[in-house]
């Protein structure tokens, strides 16, 4: 059965790009090896030039795990998230892609039920969603989840995606279809993230979700900035009329 | 189909039925006027509802905090046994 070749032979790269993420490296790496036990996977740390030096201790999470399981595709400088998720791609070689974020509010112990729904639906995408039971958000004032569920509805009204979450970033794809999308996307920072699900559900590949909670950042900033509403709003008349 | 297209032509079917609803007037014509600005009142106010129904039910995980914290120590144990520099904290 060509289900059960696939489930023998899958291999996992987890593209993990970071930003001045030392700490939550070290332990986002030390939390995938735990979770994941029977599982063939890589992890791909995508680090841009990161004055904290995140590099060096991807090299010594190299000297304890192997260089073969942990990948490091530096790049010079800061460049931005999507060309980060395109260039730790040329490095996979796994028939399935994991993109996390290196914040821990991406748990790794969700990553077992991504592979398991994976296997059982034979999704060519298994995205995470906070917004239904047993997900969760944890860390969000009052105004933050106000805004959220405004950006929410307004584009579950005009856009109609066919997932619940549009903005999460913790997604398993095919590879194919992750190569394929990557290169039909041109948005930046959330809005990237949500051409990638429209996109796909557009183009009509199988989707499923899984619950997942999501802690905010407790270690380091954060990156994105600036007046990410205007640019959400823009990102949603963009992908109206793209779409 | 691009997917303003599919938007822009519910538009015209609702527009479609709104003027036929103008000419047939079966319903009387000042209330027939008035009936697209029910239509994005209602909206508006289903729009306002989604919001105060997913603000209230936000769901939320404090728990997951703890655990988090609990897997940060354990983790900084492990690594700083291996040689990680991760630092002191
Ligand atoms: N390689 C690379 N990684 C980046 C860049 N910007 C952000 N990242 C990483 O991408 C992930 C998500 O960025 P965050 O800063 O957490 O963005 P966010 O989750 O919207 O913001 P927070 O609310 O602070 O968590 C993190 O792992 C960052 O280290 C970049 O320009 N290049
Ligand atoms: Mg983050």
């Amino acid at each position: 059965m060509a289900e059960k070749q696939e489930r023998e032979k899958s291999k996992f790269s987890i593209i993990v790009p970071t930003y001045n993420e030392r700490l939550n490296i070290a332990l986002v790496v030390y939390l995938i090896f735990k979770h994941l036990r029977d599982i063939d996977f890589e992890i791909i740390v995508v680090d841009d030039g990161s004055p904290d030096g995140t590099q060096e201790i991807v090299k010594q999470l190299q000297q304890v795990y192997g260089d073969d399981r942990i990948i490091l595709a530096a790049r010079p400088k800061k460049l931005g998230l999507g060309t980060a998720y395109a260039h730790g791609l040329k490095h996979a070689s796994g028939n399935f892609i994991v993109i996390m974020d290196a914040d821990l509010s991406h748990h790794p112990k969700y990553l077992p039920s991504f592979i398991k729904k994976q296997m059982e639906t034979g999704a060519s995408i298994v995205t995470g969603t906070r917004y239904v039971s047993g997900g969760g958000v944890h860390g969000w004032n009052l105004m933050r989840k106000l805004t959220s569920r405004g950006a929410n509805v307004l584009a579950h009204t005009i856009l109609w995606p066919g997932v619940s979450d549009l903005t999460g970033s913790f997604r398993l794809y095919r590879k194919s279809v992750v190569e394929d999308l990557i290169r039909s996307c041109v948005s930046k920072g959330y809005v990237f993230q949500m051409e990638m699900i429209v996109r796909a559900s557009r183009k009509g590949h199988h989707i499923e979700e899984v619950p997942i909670t999501f802690v905010d950042r407790v270690y380091g900033s954060s990156k994105l900035g600036g007046s990410e509403i205007v640019e959400y709003l823009k990102g949603l008349v963009y992908l109206l009329f793209t779409t | 189909m691009k997917h303003i297209v599919k938007i822009l032509s519910i538009l015209v079917a609702v527009a479609a039925m709104w003027i036929g609803l103008l000419h047939i007037s079966i319903v009387p014509k000042s209330q027939t006027w008035l009936l697209p600005l029910y239509l994005i009142i209602s909206l508006a106010c289903y729009g306002l509802l989604m919001v105060g129904v997913g603000l209230m039910r936000f769901p939320t995980c404090p728990q997951e905090a703890v655990l988090l914290q609990q897997d940060v120590v354990e983790a900084k144990d492990f690594l700083r046994q291996k040689g990680v520099d991760i630092g002191s904290d």
